[in-house]
């Protein structure tokens, strides 16, 4: 395949480098949480890290470099890929943490959950690309692509990794809004989820149950849950307006902190760089979804611009999930932080997702 | 790239539409989240800053009581007290070398000792609590209390501390408890157990250490920058283990092990109609509460490099050649497979040729004329080298197998070892070697590959006093929460019935009990209870050349004494299994040990009558 000269004069340098500007702060982060005053060292997982960037690079590259309109014929193989990965999982898994997510494969434990969150974005995109009825869609049209989302969220719930299982729920919903559906038909669904969550409080881990009600009710478990609720949010608060300056947080050294360098990454970075650089991160996001929604608007078809919502509409709820959880504003549901958190299955598939919205942008002057 | 007719080269009006609110949206929730930062890190950031000094807020975690463990009669066997560990926080104090030292003065301890500690555990996390001391004395509680100003970081903590009232007599069923290990801290961290928690390390307390162990408990606390607690945040209150109810008899277990005072051995007694394990002694022993109180490293060393193998429990774990005992799966095999007429006599020379070998009867000389029931009660070696050699290698491990012998019996205890009943099978598979007629001989007297425990050999004792019913021993009877609401019952469990003719049965019942009246087993002769049984003496060291007595061997190669039996014999009750390792003759050394332990039972249960009859009397005055 060869590249057209124009691809390359339109790649889109902004995204790229806010992707590389919050992998960088990602980076640090995970040094400073696992910094060992004692022994000067942060171990192997901010290098790890930045293996799993240069993983990401190639994913990201790997999504730029063919016409998007290729994702067409792609989207049901790689769905079956990851429906077919997500039930090995259930079968020869490992677990870590009470469930069962990743395969090994020697070099590098893979989280199929993660890809599987672009699956959902591709298929819904390949369904909804034609011209939407006059009315919209009714609820009849989204029979089959709920079959064929409906397994992916049961394999993830199952694992059990609840905070996955939303962010599928969620971005499947986001599409389905964005692809066309009426208001009405919405109001039906929603009222048919309400009426579902009891059946889907049974398949809950007592576990996951413990952190629902715990969000609900702090006092219901201060020595397990409702505890790490509270240091994150002494962790975030101590922070105050400028930090504690990197490798200065204290929270994080006491190991109270849960997963202090995968989900709760955001309440180290608070700590250490206060309200200014929570702002700052927090900006960027912003930038780079306001930025993505641009693409949305600038796509040459609706392919295209569903597509690039269905990317940043993932990176927007992992990172409004992800800080409302730190904040205590939300339970505790395992969602990392877009390209900050440690995890190589996450970063690439995310750095994946910027490499398809890119891939749109660049493409929208080719006729 | 034709191919694709999907293009559509005006966009998407409807998606461009739509995106519009979604930029409404995103402010939206930006603005929400960074509302929250402000009210987390700059109205509450000093709060919030203050907390975090200091670890100002605190889990300490209360460890729920562990469960009570009674015998059958409901007397304490182990209860849990308060005790009191020195705790010390070294971030709550400026200078903790100092602290240290001001501690040692108040304690009168050495400050070396103390300094040690803290330095050994430097790589735990901040504030992670370092234990100084466990199970203090009261005069340095009341020290560390009074001057709690002058030792910042300095704290108590209670802590329920195990309390096994007989010490050694109980320890091999009991167990003890010890700090969780590294592999024991994987499998069970889903439960809750944290690193420096305790849980049964063997016996009853292993086994039953879901039932016993409760539901931690704990406080969330903000304490002061010594590390004082300020006030209570959260509380959630511990949950007390569960009580569990053994089979065992304090008294019996008592009359057993004092028995076996001085000697290393076993005795089981068992309830013949129902497998519960009545007693369970086994020695030397150790102390649990030496486990309870924090074990120290030499005193740890000293127990496992013992040659005596104090923790090992010798009634499940320890393997013995049963010797002469086994000739009662022989009496009962050469009956049933019709091997043997019982009425016919042969004459024993000493000896028993065969091959190109003489086999040695115990006695020089032999015993002259013997028939079935007199070869058992004589316990005549050539009687069951013709009866072994008749009825086959494989046969006589049908029958041994029958009941229960060189099979764990699955008491509720870990660890059981399983014994050998070797067949011709076996020895092809284990050695490639066929099975040779010679080596039959030596099963027949229950030597050679042949090894058991002694628990089996009392369970083996109880099928044959009740005419064939095997069960599972049983150790524990209920177990049941603090409050009486939650019960668990344990019934006892037939493992099998082995088919008897009641012909053999009347044989073996009189045969054993005659050894007891007029043969080998004449120590174990009681005026309170009559006792059938059978006498054993294992070979440690095959005898070569002459005829050694086991008095002139040194202790580690002298015979193991065996004594298997039950009581009474009109209607038996109990079955007890004595072995004393490398105590000689079977009728000298262990029968008399049987003897004390059914004079107990006996004793017993005539108080229970009496009471009984006091009971029935008062309530008849009453009418």
């Amino acid at each position: 395949m060869q590249i057209d000269r124009r691809l390359i004069s339109h790649f889109d340098w902004t995204l790229f480098f806010l992707v590389l500007i919050m992998v960088g702060i990602g980076i640090t982060t995970i040094y400073s949480a696992n910094y060992n005053l004692a022994t000067g060292h942060a171990g192997a997982l901010p290098m790890r890290q930045l293996t799993w960037l240069g993983l990401g690079l190639v994913a990201m590259f790997v999504a730029i470099s063919f016409d998007y309109h290729y994702i067409d014929r792609l989207a049901y193989p790689f769905y079956g890929l990851m429906l077919l990965l997500l039930i090995l999982v259930v079968i020869v898994g490992h677990s870590g943490g009470g469930s069962q997510r990743w395969i090994n494969l020697g070099f590098f434990r893979l989280q199929p959950s993660e890809p599987a969150k672009l699956a959902i974005v591709l298929i819904m995109a390949k369904y909804f690309q034609a011209d939407e009825p006059a009315n919209g869609y009714y609820l009849r049209n989204l029979l089959m692509p709920f079959a064929m989302v409906a397994p992916l969220i049961f394999l993830t719930l199952i694992q059990p990794d609840l905070g996955t299982a939303i962010i599928l729920g969620i971005v499947f919903m986001s599409m389905v809004l964005m692809g066309g559906l009426r208001l009405r038909s919405f109001s039906y669904l929603v009222a048919a989820g309400l009426a579902l969550l009891p059946v889907a409080w049974q398949f809950l881990k007592l576990y996951q149950r413990n952190r629902i009600l715990t969000f609900l009710d702090p006092d219901r478990d201060p020595l397990g849950a409702g505890y790490h609720v509270i240091q994150s949010q002494i962790a975030v608060g101590s922070g105050r307006l400028f930090g504690k300056g990197w490798l200065h947080g204290t929270q994080n050294r006491l190991n109270f902190l849960p997963e202090q360098h995968t989900d709760f990454i955001f309440a180290v970075f608070s700590e250490e760089w206060g309200f200014v650089g929570c702002a700052v991160l927090l900006l960027l996001f912003v930038i780079m979804v306001a930025y993505c929604l641009r693409v949305v608007q600038r796509a040459k078809d609706r392919f295209g611009a569903l597509l690039v919502f269905g990317m940043l509409s993932i990176i927007f709820w992992h990172v409004a999930i992800n800080i409302s959880m730190v904040t205590g504003l939300m339970p505790v549901v395992g969602v990392p932080l877009p390209m900050v958190s440690y995890g190589g299955s996450a970063l690439a598939s995310m750095m994946f997702a910027i490499g398809v919205i890119i891939n749109v942008s660049m493409r929208r002057y080719v006729f | 790239m034709t191919v694709l007719q999907i293009n559509k080269q005006d966009g998407a009006p409807e998606i461009r539409r739509r995106a519009n609110f979604l930029y409404g949206l995103l402010a939206i929730v930006f603005i929400g989240l960074v509302a929250r930062l402000v009210h987390l890190q700059l109205v509450q950031g000093e709060r919030y800053t203050f907390l975090s000094e200091n670890n100002r807020v605190r889990l300490k975690r209360v460890a729920g009581t562990r469960g009570m463990i009674y015998d059958r009669h409901g007397e304490l066997l182990v209860d849990s007290r308060p005790s009191f560990d020195l705790i010390f926080v070294p971030e709550d104090s400026k200078e903790p070398e100092q602290t240290l030292r001001v501690l040692a003065s108040r304690l009168g301890r050495d400050a070396d000792e103390l300094l040690q500690t803290y330095a050994d555990s430097k790589s735990r996390s901040a504030f992670d609590e370092i234990v100084l001391g466990r199970d203090i004395e009261w005069a340095a509680v009341v020290a560390v209390e009074t001057h709690q100003l002058d030792l910042p970081g300095v704290s108590l903590r209670i802590r329920p501390r195990r309390n096994y009232v007989d010490g050694q007599t109980t320890a091999h069923i009991l167990g003890y408890m010890g700090e969780i290990n590294d592999r024991q801290l994987k499998n069970y961290k889903e439960q809750g157990y944290l690193l420096g928690d305790e849980i049964g390390q063997s016996g009853v307390e292993r086994r039953w250490e879901e039932v016993l162990r409760g539901q931690h408990g704990g406080q969330q606390v903000e304490v002061d920058a010594l590390g004082r607690r300020v006030r209570v945040l959260h509380q959630v209150s511990d949950v007390p283990g569960y009580t569990v109810h053994l089979t065992l008899d304090r008294q019996m277990q008592q009359t057993a092990f004092e028995a076996l005072k001085g000697k290393e051995g076993t005795i089981v007694a068992i309830d013949v109609n129902s497998g519960a394990i009545l007693a369970l002694a086994s020695t030397p022993a150790f102390d649990p509460n030496v486990f309870a109180r924090g074990i120290k490293g030499n005193e740890w060393n000293a127990l496992i490099t013992d040659r005596l193998r104090p923790l090992s429990n010798r009634a499940t774990q320890g393997q013995f050649p049963p010797g002469s005992t086994f000739k009662i799966v022989m009496f009962i095999a050469g009956l049933e497979e019709g091997a043997v007429d019982p009425n016919a006599q042969i004459s024993d020379p000493g000896f028993f040729h065969f091959g190109n070998r003489n086999f040695r009867d115990w006695k020089q000389g032999g015993h002259g004329a013997v028939n079935l029931h007199y070869s058992l009660v004589i316990s005549c070696d050539t009687y069951y080298y013709q009866l072994g050699n008749k009825l086959g290698v494989d046969k006589i491990a049908k029958w041994a197998r029958a009941f229960g012998l060189g099979e764990k019996t699955g008491i509720a205890l870990d660890d059981e070892r399983g014994g050998m009943i070797p067949d011709s099978a076996w020895k092809l598979k284990r050695y490639r070697q066929p099975w040779y007629p010679g080596e039959t001989l030596s099963v027949a007297i229950g030597q050679g590959y042949v090894t058991v425990t002694p628990l089996q050999m009392a369970n083996m004792m109880a099928a044959v006093a009740n005419g064939g019913k095997l069960y599972r021993p049983r150790l524990v009877s209920k177990v049941e929460s603090l409050d009486g609401s939650n019960v668990r019952e344990f019934a006892p469990e037939l493992i099998r019935t082995i088919e008897m003719k009641p012909d053999t049965l009347a044989r073996v019942h009189n045969a054993l009990a005659d050894v007891v009246k007029g043969g080998t087993g004449g120590m174990a002769r009681s005026p309170l209870i009559e006792v059938a049984g059978k006498t054993g003496t294992a070979q440690v060291v095959e005898m070569k050349g002459g005829y050694v007595k086991s008095e002139q061997l040194s202790r580690f190669t002298r015979d193991h004494a065996w004594f298997v039996s039950y009581a009474p014999v009109q209607s038996p009750q109990v079955a007890i299994a004595v072995l004393v390792e490398h105590g000689g003759h079977g009728g000298e050394a262990a029968a008399p040990m049987a003897k004390k332990v059914y004079e107990k039972f006996i004793e017993l249960q005539k108080q229970a009558a009496d009471n009984q009859h006091v009971q029935t009397e008062g309530a008849n005055r009453a009418d």
